[in-house]
């Protein structure tokens, strides 16, 4: 009764408008919000990336130039290096994330004694912010007094200040991926945890009537009904971890050299820095599109692995 | 509805004026931006004379140097209003010049009898004129500054270490004269124990991303003969910028940081120098003069602990320009009070005072004082260095020029890629495709 109530006082209050209209009236709002903040800026951002515009000239004649912005990107091989470098952080981080965050919500399901406790410590990194992050881990990886640098040197009798995780052009890739995999495997654990608890008692009970041993159980029970939960934090992780700018930026600044240069802070410098505002529009578009076509590939596989 | 209306409007009015009020300037109201560092605390001390003298409040806006470009450069090309006054990089003139950032001060200066010619050659063309050296002012010279070296005094008295360097390359331990003994006492000096501590030689500029490594390795090249062009105004860059000189300046810059430099200090700037030069981890260290006058009061290594020098030369003399000058930003409100302030911190007495409290005035009241050398002990420095300074591209598309060189030098001499042949090659096609895109080749 109450509900029929409600709608019908408001329409009677707004006398002419129907409830259709009223409903647009709370929902424009939000969609004019997301056309300014989201759609509008793509269209620009693709309108952009055809001409020479560049911010820091705004008395500059603005032209069309067709697809060589599109063209110079493509066959920017420093473009290419930064792609790759993305490519090598995406792979590892992702691939480290999975295994040791679903090993720690198999582990956490065990529910031994102090579980939760244990379960909110583990989740600690990822509720820090990036900045934050990035700063307490370049101490930790400082040659010289560092904390990293001498856990290494307890452990394997390498001199600390000998090696520079954040300034070794072959250490610097492999420092940024720690960090990464250290602040986001509770996410990725806590995702596994959700799937690992979906999964019912009986199956298990039923396995073990038919003698199945702990590791049949894994690999025919745990793992299969558990997938579906993993590949979706691959997928949160791999489309987060392909933009990843801050921590990448605080930690090493794409260096030493272009080392760490992945494709987010390449595209700040031509946007930001070397003020090319066509040129890194063509470049977020062409970003935007491998991203978006990535995701939906992989979406694609995902609901076939759902409707297995 | 009609009430609901009024509601509408009138919160959207409040939104409107919220966001337009603090843009406002107030008549009696100056911002001057800057970047944040150690002169900037003796502009707002100096500052508080103009205040005094036209009731007109000072607001600072300091940003941190390696958020300056980024942070002011955006505040200009979306028009902003909140800085009046700016004193900008010496980079940043071309681009503002040409983009109508900044006032030409040309009629300001002729009413009001400014003579450039009252302040040193040198500084006015770095930091006022576009095009370079004609007279087209568009800032009044603020703040000289060079890079330069500081050294441990104490360290290089010590009697043991002399005679070590004076029995191992045959003369004595002071201040390298050039690059090749510039060398030389930071190879002695690193790994040495001194104090019961470890040292290296010498604190060098390798930032990547903003200007730090360029600033730093053009102190190497500019005195091996590094040249931008064949023929000044021609971008004919084949030859001076990848010649044999300045391919032995970038391999004397790289093998400096290789044998001397801190352990971590892959990524240094201003900051970091500073901080390994006061923690005692180095013998020497490269920054700019507008950091002598902290470091001399500095009651750990400061006083007579600390010596300091011009950059070393090699085949000729020279330095690398810092400083800036101050510039009337085009869109203020508050037009009439910021040409106040220039007219004002142009005068000799104001100038006097903006040295004594730590400013690099360059105006000839205070270089030609004939107390001035010996006002500080890294003034007489300080001139010999703004003779021979030599300045980074100035040209409106600075940031794309300054970002290649920024690329190919880290990618040498930090991050181990090719040669410095190659990289000085790189380097010449990077441009050549920048003023080939600005029709300028």
């Amino acid at each position: 009764m109450l509900a029929h109530a409600t709608p019908t006082t408001i329409a009677a209050r707004v006398r002419g408008l129907s409830d259709r209209a009223i409903a647009w009236l709370f929902v424009t709002p939000t969609i004019a919000l997301l056309l300014a903040i989201n759609i509008f800026p793509l269209i620009w951002a693709v309108y952009l990336s055809f001409t020479n515009f560049r911010a820091n000239r705004p008395n500059a004649a603005v032209e069309g130039v067709g697809l060589r912005n599109y063209q110079r990107v493509l066959n920017d091989p420093d473009i290419w290096i930064a792609m790759q470098t993305t490519a090598h952080f995406v792979f590892w981080t992702i691939l480290l994330q999975t295994v040791i965050g679903f090993a720690l919500a198999y582990l956490i399901d065990r529910k031994f004694r102090g579980h939760g406790f244990w379960t909110t410590v583990i989740l600690i990194p990822m509720m820090l912010s990036p900045a934050v992050v990035g700063n307490f881990w370049r101490f930790l990886y400082q040659p010289q007094i560092g904390l990293f640098n001498y856990i290494v040197s307890f452990f394997t009798g390498i001199p600390p200040s000998s090696f520079e995780m954040l300034g070794s052009v072959d250490l610097a890739p492999w420092a940024i991926i720690i960090v990464d995999t250290w602040m986001w495997t509770p996410y990725v654990m806590l995702i596994c945890l959700a799937g690992l608890r979906s999964i019912p008692d009986y199956i298990y009970e039923a396995a073990e009537v038919d003698r199945a041993s702990a590791w049949r159980q894994f690999w025919s029970i745990t793992v299969p009904m558990a997938l579906p939960f993993i590949m979706l934090a691959v997928l949160f992780r791999g489309i987060e971890n392909f933009k990843m700018f801050d921590m990448v930026m605080l930690l090493t600044g794409g260096g030493p050299g272009s080392t760490t240069e992945v494709a987010s802070i390449t595209l700040k410098r031509e946007a930001f820095e070397s003020w090319l505002t066509g040129r890194s529009s063509a470049f977020a578009i062409i970003l935007f599109v491998a991203v978006f076509g990535l995701a939906n590939i992989y979406v694609k596989a995902l609901n076939r692995v759902k409707q297995r | 509805m009609r009430k609901m209306t009024k509601i509408l409007m009138g919160m959207s009015s409040a939104l409107v004026l919220s966001t337009v009020i603090p843009g406002m300037a107030k008549a009696d109201e100056l911002t001057l931006c800057w970047a944040a560092w150690d002169p900037a605390n003796a502009l707002v001390e100096l500052s508080k004379d103009f205040t005094a003298a036209t009731g007109t409040t000072m607001k600072f806006e300091f940003v941190p140097w390696p958020n300056f470009a980024d942070r002011i450069l955006n505040e200009l090309n979306s028009g902003g209003k909140l800085c009046d006054l700016l004193i900008g990089d010496s980079q940043w003139i071309g681009g503002s010049a040409e983009n109508g950032y900044y006032v030409k001060l040309n009629d300001f200066f002729d009413k009001e009898g400014i003579k450039m010619s009252d302040f040193a050659e040198a500084a006015v063309n770095a930091y006022s004129t576009w095009p370079k050296g004609t007279p087209n002012y568009w800032a009044l010279p603020a703040m000289g500054d060079a890079n330069g070296w500081f050294y441990r005094k104490d360290w290089f008295a010590k009697p043991e270490l002399q005679a070590e360097f004076k029995q191992k390359y045959g003369r004595d331990l002071g201040p390298p004269q050039t690059w090749d003994e510039l060398k030389q006492v930071a190879e002695f000096f690193t790994g040495r124990e001194i104090d019961g501590q470890k040292v290296y030689g010498a604190a060098i500029f390798t930032e990547r991303a903003s200007e730090g490594v360029t600033m730093g390795a053009t102190s190497a090249l500019y005195p091996f003969g590094f040249k931008y062009e064949q023929t000044p105004g021609k971008y004919d860059m084949e030859g001076a910028v990848n010649s044999a000189d300045a391919v032995a300046g970038l391999e004397a810059y790289k093998a400096l940081y290789k044998c001397c430099q801190p352990p971590g200090y892959t990524d240094s700037y201003m900051g970091e120098g500073l901080d390994a030069f006061k923690s005692g981890q180095v013998a020497m260290a490269m920054n700019w003069f507008a950091f002598f006058p902290g470091l001399h009061k500095d009651e750990k290594v400061g006083g007579d602990k600390i010596g300091f020098f011009v950059n070393p030369k090699q085949k000729v003399a020279a330095s690398t320009l810092g400083g800036q000058g101050i510039s009337v930003v085009a869109n203020t409100d508050n037009m009439d009070g910021a040409l106040a302030y220039i007219k004002w911190f142009a005068q000799p007495e104001v100038q006097k005072k903006w040295w004594a409290l730590g400013g690099y005035a360059v105006h000839n009241a205070v270089l030609n004082e004939p107390s001035f050398k010996d006002s500080q002990p890294f003034a007489a420095d300080f001139l010999v260095a703004m003779n021979q300074v030599q300045d980074f591209w100035q040209e409106p598309s600075y940031a794309i020029l300054l970002q290649a060189m920024q690329k190919r030098l880290h990618d040498y001499v930090v991050a181990d890629q090719g040669t410095a042949q190659e990289a000085l090659d790189a380097l010449v096609n990077d441009w050549k495709e920048i003023f080939e895109d600005e029709g300028k080749l």
